[in-house]
């Protein structure tokens, strides 16, 4: 033996005087934790992920989890993390691809920023009585118009207007595929963004014929592997996003292992079940920003220029000004991903190193686009690791117009951020193909419930402006003299354009 | 507001003015006038707020040679007032731009030039500060209470057919003419009751097309946006004012389909100039003046008509002092400009 | 625009692609059978998205994407053709009677690319099939380096007609499909994941027929093409990654 067994990372135990031995847990937990053994429930800790459905479905309260049961020597920079990557490396000599989001310990600048509120010098407005408007125009402006009086005096509008994105609320739930997450999900989801008269991405996984009601409220993604995507995919969508990068895997592309691929998912790819679903590195027919210009156009063409079209790409250091190239080809809206976005799997080295976050990236989009006079040539889209309705208030001060949720949408369909979604294992039949664990989400349930976080974030965001004296979501957007800076360097001040508390 | 550019002095601003005091503080007020300067109606007005006439007047007039003539300049007559620290030697040029020194194709090569050399001057921080720069009128503010400021310039002794007064309660900048209304960039002059709640989206905005806020005071931005939307973009004041206080969504969803298109055009292109939080503005130019509030009416504002005359308030008193038998008066709507136009 | 029996004419000199493909929609909606568009120069995406069965003859040299998305049609150049025609193509065939630029038939999901003379590099990336849908790539001449990478499915093949094929890198990453070049190839011009095999008798049976409506279009004489030797170059895995990651 040289590296030997590591220590569990997660240890359940079972009161035995509470449990009522009705195996629950053991039909619950799909990672096999739980067995019977007699007249006792025996438990394999070794295989928990920490995903919280033993405990959810126990009746008696009778499980209990402890994390780091038994620890390494303490130290601050051989952590269990790095000494766990060396023993798995060591014994593979392969790339370790991990779940969700950047785990590593940096600030969160969300975290350091504060919303302003009115007090005597302005009134706060009561969104209880006032109107309070958050709807939000997804797409290309005019940057002046061409207004010509008749006689009369009636007014005729002599600038055409390219189609935008009409949003109730400036929450959109971002792109994750059918294959990452499953059919039921989707479909919760779906229902949810139609009901809050917001929009959802499809993900590169193709459209699938049950989101078809919904299709008016989706947005369809052309990626690098073309999974999915015809003439009819893109008609069907009410916008198109062309996804150059994500926020937790800059730079490389991702595949969905044959093994998810299954009937219905080759289906709604257009690929052979169990294959690898492979999307390249970069789109192959983009090498530069002419040709994204020009892919662009494709698809503007294709559906006879009646379709907004975005570009999704991760927030890396240069994102200021890749935005103000995609800004000046005929695309409708940026999105940029930061370094927190969310992933079924993600080589870890990208997911936790590469990227910087999306509140730094929105600002300096934002500041570049004003600078060049080209801020209204295309909306921004701020995402990845947006947890709340200050989120959302704050990346818009910082200037976005709308701000994709990926992960918190998950949440609130049960999601415990375990992080296991790679294994298709999932038990709360989100992230997994597996029919008994996908039919345990109810899709009516769980759309009600991403309804309901929006439409929550939505007063709070209501309420947040109303406080500030805004009675419209645009005077937020870019305002950052309603934020103030906490606790941060004056360099990243400086990028965020904010001042400090009490200045 | 005179339509038949019959001209008053300006003892009766001063005196309505007078009636508000319980509104401000001390600290800043001022006045405008348009029409008094007839003998250099074709010139620029600049005025000026010197430091330190010394020093820093040579750096204008160098500047102003640069780009045009100097038709004539003098310091603006001044009266030492008790209650009023005079910080600034006022000084006023009349300026004619050279039009072919302005960047090839400009409709109005002349007040590009005056514009920019305004934007030029006050971001520099050189002692001098410009706080009027339109022809045929002039701006005339200090820190201290209005009666004094009026004092101070002598408005008395101006004749102008429109006016503008504004009496402050500052909070940002007290005591710093530069922060005392009104504002004005080239023919329009603006005072505004209120806080601008959106400044922050507004002073970015246009920013972005050239013009340099250093006034450390939300009005600034009205006036330049004001400028953008009708000189630049050719907006008429009805739409220019739509798009600073536009209709609620709402109201746009309810209208008629030809109408709701060019107001969802006008709010999606100037989404980022809108106003928020509570307003009532007063702007004028040469041949108009225009009142409006926010779009929730959290300010006041009275309109009074007495026969060729439009006075607009935040209070009926300061209107009745000024002409005791105004005929109508009445309370505009959230949103919805008064305009007044003068004669052509 | 003239009709004469649903032959439409468009005269596509200094047409901007937009206002053109409105006319080539136009004309497929009033039912044209065939459209010819003379003085081609430039303009993109010719037949973007395109449905129906309409013949489509271009005279000129057309612009990048040409038949992108395009779902049925037939489109035949006159000359040559940028990069990327058939660009994730679904349906239909176009026909190069000329050379064709990079990324040849990139992403393409079915139909048809036939392209007389040489292309460029990276033809046939990231083909895919599904079910009855299968991208069909020939090339008459040569082909560069990396000639079917990331091929997830279909047929490619390299003919050879004008000299050695120059094509290495071939295969990188497939994991679908096959590449089928005529003559040897050396094995150091094969990448990572992909592996030769002879071509068996059921697989030349299997191409025979795309080599003689290959050489129908281009008036070539199909037997010694059919009964030529071929190398067939298909993936070593399903799973090209497989190996490379491990687990957290």
């Amino acid at each position: 033996m040289t590296i030997g067994s590591l220590p569990p990372r997660y240890r359940i135990s079972i009161d035995p005087v509470r449990c009522m031995e009705c195996e629950r847990c053991i039909e619950n937990c799909s990672y096999g934790v739980f067995r019977r053994d007699g007249d006792r429930i025996l438990v394999n800790s070794r295989n928990c992920t920490a995903c919280h459905r033993c405990i959810a479905c126990c009746p008696r309260d009778a499980i209990s989890l402890e994390e780091h049961p038994c620890d390494y020597r303490s130290h601050p920079l051989w952590t269990r993390e790095a000494r766990e990557a060396i023993y798995n490396q060591a014994r593979t000599g392969k790339i370790i691809l991990a779940g969700m989001g950047n785990a590593l310990d940096y600030p969160v600048i969300f975290d350091r920023l504060v919303l302003d509120a009115c007090q005597v010098t302005n009134p706060s407005l009561d969104p209880l009585r006032e109107p309070i408007e958050l709807r939000t125009h997804i797409g290309k402006k005019p940057t002046r118009l061409d207004l010509r009086r008749r006689e009369g005096g009636d007014v005729e509008l002599q600038t055409p207007l390219t189609p935008n994105l009409q949003v109730e609320t400036p929450i959109m739930v971002g792109h994750m595929s059918y294959g990452a997450i499953s059919l039921n999900a989707q479909v919760a989801m779906a229902r949810a963004v139609t009901k809050a008269g917001t929009f959802m991405g499809t993900g590169e996984g193709g459209l699938h014929s049950a989101l078809y009601p919904y299709q008016d409220h989706m947005i369809v993604q052309v990626a690098s592997g073309r999974f999915g995507v015809n003439i009819d995919y893109l008609e069907r969508g009410a916008a198109i996003e062309i996804k150059v990068g994500q926020g937790a895997k800059p730079g490389i592309g991702g595949h969905l292992p044959g093994e998810k691929v299954c009937a219905d998912i080759s289906r709604t790819r257009m690929i052979p079940p169990g294959s690898d679903a492979i999307s390249p590195a970069p789109h192959h027919d983009i090498y530069s920003i002419e040709d994204l210009a020009q892919l662009v156009r494709a698809l503007k063409e294709a559906t006879e220029w009646k379709k907004p079209v975005f570009v999704k790409i991760a927030a890396v250091h240069n994102a200021a000004a890749i935005a103000a190239g995609i800004a000046r080809s005929p695309a409708d809206a940026v999105v940029i991903d930061g370094f927190r976005g969310g992933t079924g799997a993600a080589p870890r080295v990208f997911r936790d190193h590469v990227g910087i976050p999306i509140e730094a990236a929105v600002a300096s989009v934002d500041k570049k686009l004003r600078e060049q006079g080209i801020r209204n040539e295309i909306s921004v889209i701020a995402s990845g690791g947006i947890r709340g309705s200050a989120d959302v208030a704050k990346a818009i001060a910082l200037g976005a117009d709308a701000v994709y949720i990926g992960t918190a949408a998950l949440v609130a369909m049960g999601c415990r951020v375990c992080g296991n979604c790679y294994r298709g294992l999932c038990p709360w039949g989100i992230a997994t193909q597996r029919p008994d664990l996908v039919q345990r989400l109810n899709p009516d349930a769980a759309s009600e419930q991403v309804a309901n976080l929006i439409h929550a974030w939505t007063l709070e965001l209501a309420e947040l402006l109303g406080a500030a004296g805004i009675n419209s979501i645009e005077s937020l957007r870019g305002n950052r003299d309603r934020l103030r800076g906490y606790m941060l360097d004056e360099s990243l001040m400086q990028v965020l354009d904010v001042r400090q508390v009490g200045a | 507001m005179d339509r038949k550019r019959r001209t008053m002095d300006g003892s009766g601003i001063r005196q309505a003015l007078s009636m508000m005091n319980e509104r401000g503080s001390g600290e800043g007020a001022g006045y405008v006038a348009y029409g008094i300067y007839p003998d250099y109606r074709d010139c620029y007005a600049l005025h000026v707020f010197f430091d330190n006439i010394r020093e820093n007047k040579k750096v204008v007039d160098a500047t102003l040679e640069q780009w045009g003539t100097i038709e004539h300049d003098e310091a603006i007559p001044t009266y030492d007032q008790p209650n009023l620290r005079a910080v600034h030697t006022p000084w006023r040029y009349f300026f004619k731009p050279d039009p072919s020194l302005a960047l090839p194709g400009s409709a109005t090569p002349e007040d590009e030039i005056v514009s920019a050399l305004v934007m030029r001057v006050n971001a520099a921080r050189c002692g001098a500060l410009i706080v009027s720069s339109g022809k045929n009128l002039g701006v005339f503010k200090a820190g201290g209470w209005p009666e004094d400021v009026a004092d101070f310039y002598r408005i008395e002794d101006y004749e102008g057919y429109t006016w503008l007064a504004h009496n402050r309660y500052p909070t940002n900048t007290p005591g710093w003419w530069g922060g005392a209304h009104p504002f004005n960039l080239l023919g329009w002059s603006v005072v505004h009751n209120g806080e601008i709640t959106s400044y922050g989206t507004n002073r970015r905005y246009i920013e972005s097309f050239g013009y340099t806020c250093t006034m450390f005071t939300d009005t600034e931005v009205v006036a330049y946006l004001i400028d953008l939307l009708m000189r630049r973009h050719g907006l008429d004041v009805d739409l220019a004012v739509r798009a600073l206080a536009p209709p609620f969504w709402e109201e746009i969803d309810r209208m008629p389909e030809a109408e709701q298109e060019w107001n969802r055009a006008l709010r999606l292109t100037y989404a980022s100039a809108m106003m928020n939080g509570p307003f009532a503005i007063v702007a004028a130019d040469a041949d108009t003046m225009v009142g409006f509030t926010d779009r929730s009416k959290l300010r006041p504002m009275v309109v009074g008509e007495c026969a060729d005359r439009l006075y607009i308030s935040s209070e009926e008193a300061a209107i009745r002092a000024m002409e005791p038998r105004v005929e109508s008066i009445t309370m505009p709507a959230a949103g919805e400009p008064v305009i007044g136009r003068v004669a052509p | 625009m003239s009709t004469v029996a649903k032959r439409v004419v468009i005269d596509g000199k200094g047409v901007h692609y937009t206002p053109l493909n409105q006319q080539i929609r136009k004309a497929v909606k009033d039912g044209a059978e065939e459209i010819v568009i003379s003085n081609v120069l430039g303009q993109r995406f010719i037949g973007d998205g395109l449905r129906g069965n309409a013949t489509i003859h271009v005279y000129g040299v057309p612009g990048g994407d040409l038949a992108i998305f395009m779902s049925g049609p037939t489109i035949i150049v006159h000359g040559n053709a940028e990069h990327a025609p058939g660009n994730t193509m679904d349906a239909g065939k176009v026909v190069i009677h000329g050379n064709a630029g990079d990324a040849v038939a990139h992403s393409m999901r079915g139909g048809k690319v036939f392209v007389r003379g040489d292309i460029g590099y990276r033809g046939g990336i990231h083909m895919k099939q599904y079910e009855a849908q299968c991208p069909i790539l020939v090339v008459g001449g040569s082909a560069q380096t990396f000639l079917g990478e990331y091929m997830a499915g279909g047929l490619l093949i390299v003919l050879g007609l004008n000299g050695p094929v120059r094509a290495r890198d071939i295969g990188s990453g497939i994991h679908g499909g096959e590449i089928v070049i005529r003559g040897d190839v050396d094995a150091a011009c094969l990448a990572t994941g992909a592996r030769k095999v002879p071509l068996a008798d059921e697989d030349r049976r299997r191409i025979a027929p795309v080599i003689r409506e290959f050489a129908g279009d281009f008036g070539l004489d199909p037997e010694p093409l059919v009964n030529a030797e071929y190398t067939r170059i298909i993936p070593a895995s399903a799973r090209p990654f497989v190996g490379k990651y491990t687990w957290e």
